[in-house]
């Protein structure tokens, strides 16, 4: 950090987008879920003792080869085709050069001219349901690199720093890069579209199985470039690019950041300097890192060690018969099948709740139902606590289960409630709640008979009023019943046998 | 037809962090271009019908299958390295060139 502690300067965000149109390129890393690194046959696993999952070939030693796994090729075309990109019949590796411990070769091997993937798409969804197409200029394959820890810093990071300590762990893991054109005409949604693309692209590489998807765990990484232009320009500004942002919200907290501080440099007359910045997650501010005022110089070349890439269209075809069910053709199935409209579907994604209600529904209960625990109580029990849906301490199945037994008449609704209640309470299984709490619904007629009897000796006025024709008036008797059964009745049952009671 | 400049092998220079004095960058600056200028000979026998390439094989599509092989324990990947430090390679503190 430098040791001036001047406030960084922002617009109001209202008069940046009135002021200013905002170009975003981003820029999505995946590291994909082989078993094996890109090329040597070191383990693919996060973490782990450091420097366990190296060889002489990721460690860079004198002699060695690389070797391409195959399994890394055929996700990458797998990536390109759900992207609609054009495959490129013949690519090479390139040695991208530069002097930083976190390759011990000191060149990462990734693709430069001749990617594997070019000009595809992908369209997003934003929360009110518009769609934007994000126009992809290509995905090309490289290497992960090491990861560094800087020792001496106050704050760990790499100013300050005495040294630096190096885990190969990493160094190889299979990477995609995938990189969106030039995002323009957003405005003011852009930090939106932002985080709603890296969200598609996160679902899209989850329903292929080719990534593990972890953003806070490094598997899904984003680098946000992001300019401004005065109103009516045609010349982009000057960009930033804001590195390794770690959550979707934090994709679209940066890009709003940097918008409302380069409009405020550019607004007192400065000028924005192209640079790396850092995301900080507790400020939701960038910080200045490497400034970029020359254009970088990694020598790339054509490496050596490795042959052309070069996929027949055969096989091009035969991967794309396996592209499995894409998460917006899913999305379109569920809609139908649950004859949702098109708010209800928005509600689901938005509510983050569409994969635990498909489960719910597999584990039979009704689409109606599920939806309707997931979206309303559940997600509001989620909020109270602060979580994510998914990981409320109740499982698809378990909400089944209530579903069930209310369908089949065990459980009122309200019981339900207390039921789930118990369960997130850790209480056990729903079966488990219902017979620990006593929350079964009171099906004995005798006993609720008797209930009925005893509201209507209570109040002899009332059921006259009954008896006289005015079945309005068995509300009171039902309310009556039900407190008296503490809820544990089904009040529709109730009212049928108060009406029998009066007119029988 | 190469003719390297000063300017251009004092970028090289930094690039290699190499540090080379202004004498150097002029004697180094003949070198190269003479190397360069030999090795443009090969465009002299190249035409049309001949594709660039950067191998000498004519081969595509070498594909290792997805199969762990075992690799180095940490002791034996950090038997040569000079300062090895909580099971990691110890470097001199790095300042302003992060990939």
């Amino acid at each position: 950090m430098s040791a001036s502690v001047a406030v960084t300067e922002l617009m109001d965000y209202d008069e940046v987008v009135q002021r200013f149109d905002p170009v975003l390129g981003l820029e999505v890393h995946v590291e994909l879920s082989t078993n094996t690194k890109m090329f040597c046959g070191c383990e693919n696993a996060f973490g782990g003792e450091p420097n366990t999952k190296v060889c002489p070939v990721c460690l860079g030693l004198p002699g060695s080869l690389p070797v391409v796994n195959g399994k890394a090729v055929e996700s990458a075309i797998r990536i390109g085709l759900a992207l609609n990109c054009d495959i490129a019949e013949w690519c090479r590796f390139a040695r991208k050069n530069y002097f930083y411990p976190d390759m011990p070769k000191n060149f990462q091997t990734s693709q430069y001219d001749e990617p594997i993937a070019v000009n595809g798409w992908l369209d997003v969804v934003l929360d009110d349901g518009e769609v934007v197409r994000v126009e992809i200029e290509r995905a090309h394959m490289e290497e992960d690199t090491g990861k560094s820890l800087h020792v001496g810093g106050s704050t760990g990071r790499i100013h300050g720093a005495e040294h630096s300590l190096l885990d190969y762990n990493r160094a190889g893991v299979p990477l995609i890069e995938i990189v969106t054109k030039p995002i323009v005409g957003t405005g003011a949604r852009a930090p939106e579209v932002a985080r709603a693309y890296v969200t598609a692209l996160r679902d899209l590489l989850r329903a292929l199985g080719v990534s593990d998807v972890r953003m806070d765990q490094g598997s899904l990484r984003c680098d946000a470039n992001v300019s401004l232009m005065a109103k009516g320009a045609a010349e982009f500004g000057t960009r930033t690019e804001t590195k390794n942002v770690n959550s979707l919200r934090s994709v679209e907290r940066a890009v709003r950041y940097e918008m409302t501080r380069q409009a405020a440099v550019l607004a007192n007359g400065g000028r924005v300097v192209q640079e790396t910045r850092h995301f900080d997650e507790s400020t939701g501010s960038t910080s200045s890192g490497r400034t970029k005022e020359t254009a970088e110089d990694y020598r790339y070349f054509p490496e050596p060690d490795l042959v052309p890439v070069a996929p027949s269209r055969e096989w091009v075809e035969e991967l794309r018969a396996t592209l499995p069910e894409l998460p917006w053709e899913r999305l379109k199935r569920i809609q139908t099948e649950w004859q949702l409209t098109d708010p209800e579907l928005r509600d689901l994604v938005n509510a983050g709740a569409v994969e635990l209600v498909a489960e719910t529904v597999a584990a039979g209960a009704g689409p109606a139902e599920a939806r309707s625990w997931w979206v309303s109580y559940l997600t509001q029990q989620a909020n109270t606590r602060g979580v994510d849906l998914a990981d409320l301490p109740i499982t698809p199945v378990q909400l089944a289960r209530v579903i069930a037994l209310v369908a089949e008449g065990s459980l009122t609704n309200k019981l339900a409630r207390e039921v789930v209640d118990g369960v997130l309470a850790g209480e056990g299984e729903p079966d488990q709640v219902v017979e620990a709490r006593g929350l079964k619904v009171v099906s004995d007629d005798s006993a609720l008979l008797a209930a009925v009897d005893e509201a209507l000796a209570a109040q002899p006025d009332i059921a006259e009023k009954i008896r006289s024709g005015k079945v309005a008036a068995a509300g009171a008797i039902v309310g009556a019943v039900m407190k008296a059964t503490k809820g544990q009745a089904d009040a529709k049952r109730v009212r049928e046998l108060v009406l029998s009671r009066c007119t029988g | 037809m190469p003719n390297i400049s000063r300017d251009e092998v004092a970028h090289l220079a930094r690039l290699a962090r190499l540090a080379v004095t202004d004498e150097e960058l002029d004697l180094f600056a003949g070198q190269l271009d003479a190397i360069l200028e030999a090795v443009a000979a090969v465009g002299d026998v190249a035409t049309d019908d001949i594709p660039p390439t950067s191998h000498a094989v004519p081969l595509t599509n070498v594909f290792r299958a997805d199969e762990v092989r075992p690799g180095l324990g940490q002791q034996q990947a950090l038997a040569g390295a000079p300062f090895p430090e909580e099971g990691r390679f110890r470097v001199p503190r790095i300042l302003g060139e992060e990939a």
